[in-house]
């Protein structure tokens, strides 16, 4: 694993002054992720689980002709699965995993628009009184009287834990796979 | 567009002039007198000499310079094509190649033994007028002592920004003989139109020489294909009549001028290199994404059309699938490259081989025009090098054991190519003296790999020289025989999704078989339905459809077994393993697959069919799945996984030995 513990906020700001995101929602909270990653969004798709997997990324979808992973953040998060809307979307992203770019899907309840974050609005996430992994945060975003959460992607699709070995012992594939 | 690396497209020219040199060589060797091949090889070598100069390869220009001489000089008839000739002109290549792919690694020692060596097979062969003073031969007699020509020539306008300089025409013309050069610049336009980079003068030379007239053709034999030439004979009037060239060049020397033609005429084995167009791989296969999506959308059209009224949708919904499959075809075929781009290089290899061991071996070749998947086709060389080089050095007897054995003298090595359904079957046949048994046993139980005296069957004998480490050379040779070969051929087979046979016959020969998926890219599956999920089974590996009858189901509950033909096949319940949490369909299905001898059933809800699919590889964050070795999309755009047979069969055999341990 890379450290994710020791990464600074610096680095996804660098000698910007402003960045700009998208935003979207999931289980009620907002988050916002770096706009030049995002590819395309889009309509939720007939999703193929796959047995087997880390529970993170259960699924594959057919995003033009390849077969990308559908990564589900809520669990990073310790958030339960929630049900589909009219406004669920997928994001799909390009993240270098593995010295790689690989395209996957991010699963989201609603997704709001593009804007530009300044730094001077960002703060470290607090060492305590927080109920999410604190490394999984880039920063957060003070937006009037709520936050908007970075999340540290990288650290987020590193450190997820293998499924059991090579085993096939996974129980939410289930409902996942029920949907189509 | 991405911007090419100048050097790696001179690389890229100088493997296709290598390829071409070499095809050439070879050819030679079986008829040492054909002009044709002689004149293909020293433009192949001249090119190279000054593309490599071009690209500031100095080194490999000054070397090939040197065969460049020595081929030039059997192309005027001073020395005669020689198979040492041939020889040292072929590992000079080899040099050369070094010197193109990293001239550091290339020692200017190597170069000059080379060149002793051209040298010598030179040399010693000019038993005809002595060169070395250099002065053109007057060997030839054809043609009158001396006469004079006229010659008049204009080049096209581009060809200065091409690298021709027309000085260096004429002062080769004046090096023939006495000559008078006369400019004509009538077609020069006014000077404000005129391109400073374009060539607007022609000359009209009167040439005196004692040499013949392909002598003078030859100064023009780089530049003759695009040119206007008229090559008239003006004294004397030997034949009465003057010999009028017409524009262009005489066809003769059009087809010596021109190497593909040449070729042509050689031995019926075209090059079609001019017809091609190099595109990368990656953009192929974004293509190939680009018609499954469009595949998709299309079965979405035909569906949403079908439900329609409208007549006129219909019909146009019809058109679209149709070509669409249309194009998925074509696209399949683009991947695909005929085998003869790999059987030729066996031609080099058996050459080498022969003369190192000594040995006189034939290669030939059938079937070239099969065509395979360029992916397959380069993971298919280095297993069929070491094939062909055991064949050679194992199974081909000496000249001289042959003849003992009433044999002719040259052995055998046969290499066919062909296609069956969705494999290409390659064999590689030699006429040797064929696997000894004993030796594969003998070596088989010292080293532990069967218990002495052990009862296997022939076909299980054979395959024993597949184990890792196995060699029965007594003695290890350069080529082979160390035992690091044939189990590392076995894996890129399988890995191929190929197979691997070897029948012998003692005294007679052996015979080695590879079967192989036409693609890597595409394979037969049978698509079946488990919960709620469809999954790919590679056809190949799918044994036989049964049913499992309800009392069988219920009797199995606690061993899954099923005996097959008085056989106990275990089997899988992939609703289990996937933990669908959905109820068993009614009638169970079991797809027996197999890996080689070991069975294991796959129970399924239901057998889908038949289906084609464009195997997709899963992206890294799956790797950790073991189960599946890819995916693919099906018709209405949905994505199924394809089932990892060799993980199942492996996962069914330590079931069924636990359930054996566990009584």
């Amino acid at each position: 694993m890379n450290q994710p513990l020791l990464k600074q906020p610096e680095d996804i700001w660098g000698e910007r002054a402003d960045l700009e995101v998208l935003t979207f929602s999931i289980e009620g909270e907002t988050f916002a992720i770096e706009a030049v990653l995002v590819q395309e969004i889009l309509d939720l798709l007939p999703e193929t689980a796959v047995p087997g997997s880390k529970p993170f990324v259960a699924s594959v979808i057919n995003f033009r002709g390849k077969v990308i992973p559908l990564a589900d953040i809520r669990l990073a998060f310790g958030m339960g699965a929630a049900e589909k809307t009219i406004d669920s979307r997928i994001i799909v992203i390009e993240l270098p995993l593995e010295g790689e770019r690989t395209l996957v899907g991010l699963r989201t309840d609603k997704v709001y628009e593009v804007t530009t974050f300044s730094r001077a609005a960002s703060e470290q996430p607090p060492s305590v009184g927080m109920r999410w992994r604190p490394d999984y945060i880039n920063c957060l975003i003070r937006r009037g009287s709520e936050f908007v959460i970075l999340p540290n992607l990288s650290a987020i699709f590193t450190s997820q834990p293998d499924a059991n070995l090579k085993g096939i012992s996974r129980n939410n594939v289930i409902e996942l796979s029920k949907d189509f | 567009m991405t911007i090419l690396d100048p050097i790696q497209v001179f690389r890229t020219e100088a493997a296709e002039l290598f390829e071409q040199i070499e095809s050439g060589l070879l050819d030679l060797l079986h008829d040492l007198s054909n002009q044709g091949q002689i004149d293909a090889v020293f433009r192949g070598l001249h090119t190279l000499k000054g593309s490599g100069a071009m690209f500031g390869f100095e080194a490999l220009a000054a070397f090939t310079h040197h065969c460049e001489t020595a081929f030039d000089r059997v192309r005027k008839g001073e020395v005669p094509a020689t198979s040492e000739l041939i020889a040292a002109v072929l590992e000079a290549q080899d040099h050369m190649r070094r010197l193109v792919d990293n001239p550091a690694t290339a020692f200017p020692e190597t170069g000059d033994r080379l060149l002793a060596k051209l040298e010598a097979a030179v040399g010693s062969n000019a038993a005809m007028p002595q060169s070395s003073d250099h002065a053109p031969s007057s060997a030839k007699v054809e043609e009158p002592s001396t006469a004079t020509w006229q010659i008049d020539f204009s080049l096209p306008a581009n060809a200065m920004a091409n690298g021709t300089n027309p000085l260096g025409l004429l002062d080769e013309m004046a090096e023939l003989g006495e000559c008078t050069i006369a400019v004509n610049t009538s077609a020069i336009p006014a000077l404000d139109v005129i391109d400073p980079a374009n060539l607007y003068l022609s000359w009209s030379v009167t040439l005196t020489t004692d040499q013949p007239r392909s002598a003078i053709d030859d100064v023009f034999i780089f530049v003759m294909d695009d040119m206007d030439i008229q090559v008239k004979k003006i004294s004397p009037d030997t034949k009465g009549s003057t010999e009028i060239v017409p524009p262009p060049a005489p066809v003769e020397e059009a087809a010596k001028a021109n190497p593909a033609a040449a070729q042509a005429n050689g031995d019926g084995k075209q090059s079609k290199s001019a017809e091609n167009v190099r595109v990368p791989a990656e953009r192929l296969d974004e293509l190939m994404d680009r018609v499954g999506e469009l595949v998709i959308a299309q079965s979405r059209l035909s569906q949403l059309a079908n439900t329609s009224v409208d007549i006129q949708l219909r019909s146009v919904s019809e058109d679209v699938e149709r070509l669409s499959g249309e194009l998925r075809d074509t696209m399949m075929v683009l991947r695909m490259v005929p085998i003869a781009q790999l059987f030729s290089r066996f031609r080099r290899l058996t050459h080498d081989l022969a003369r190192e061991t000594g040995k006189q071996i034939e290669l030939v070749t059938e079937g070239e025009s099969t065509e395979v998947d360029k992916a397959v086709i380069e993971r298919l060389a280095d297993p069929l090098v070491h094939l062909v080089r055991n064949s050679c050095d194992h199974g081909l007897e000496t000249p001289e054991e042959r003849i003992a054995a009433g044999k002719k003298p040259a052995g055998q090595v046969t290499l066919v190519a062909r296609q069956t359904g969705g494999d290409v079957t390659i064999t590689i046949r030699d006429d040797g003296r064929g696997i000894d048994r004993q030796r594969v046993r003998a070596k088989a139980e010292s080293s532990g790999l069967i218990a002495a005296g052990a009862t296997l069957t022939d076909q299980e004998l054979l395959q024993l020289i597949f184990e890792p480490g196995f060699s029965t050379a007594a003695q290890v040779t350069n080529l082979s025989g160390r035992g690091v070969g044939m189990d590392v051929v076995k894996k890129t087979i399988e890995a191929l999704r190929g197979s691997i046979n070897v029948t012998s016959a003692p005294g007679a020969g052996s015979e080695i078989t590879l079967a192989i998926p036409l693609t890597l890219a595409i394979i037969d599956g049978l698509l079946v339905r488990v919960g709620t999920g469809c999954y790919v089974i590679p056809l190949s590996a799918v044994e036989e459809c049964l049913e499992l009858s309800p009392e069988n189901d219920v009797k199995s509950r606690g061993r899954s077994f099923i005996s097959l033909r008085e056989s106990l096949v275990p089997f899988i319940r992939l609703r289990e393993l996937f933990h669908t949490g959905t109820k068993p369909d009614q009638f169970q299905k079991v797809v027996v697959i197999s890996t080689g001898s070991e069975r294991v059933g796959l129970v399924v809800d239901q057998i889908i069919g038949d289906h084609q699919t464009v195997i997709k590889a899963m992206s890294k964050l799956h790797h950790d799945v073991a189960t599946f070795s890819g995916a693919t999309i099906l018709g209405d755009g949905s994505v199924a996984l394809i089932l990892d047979v060799g993980h199942l069969v492996t996962a069914g055999q330590q079931q069924e030995a636990q359930m054996r341990i566990a009584g």
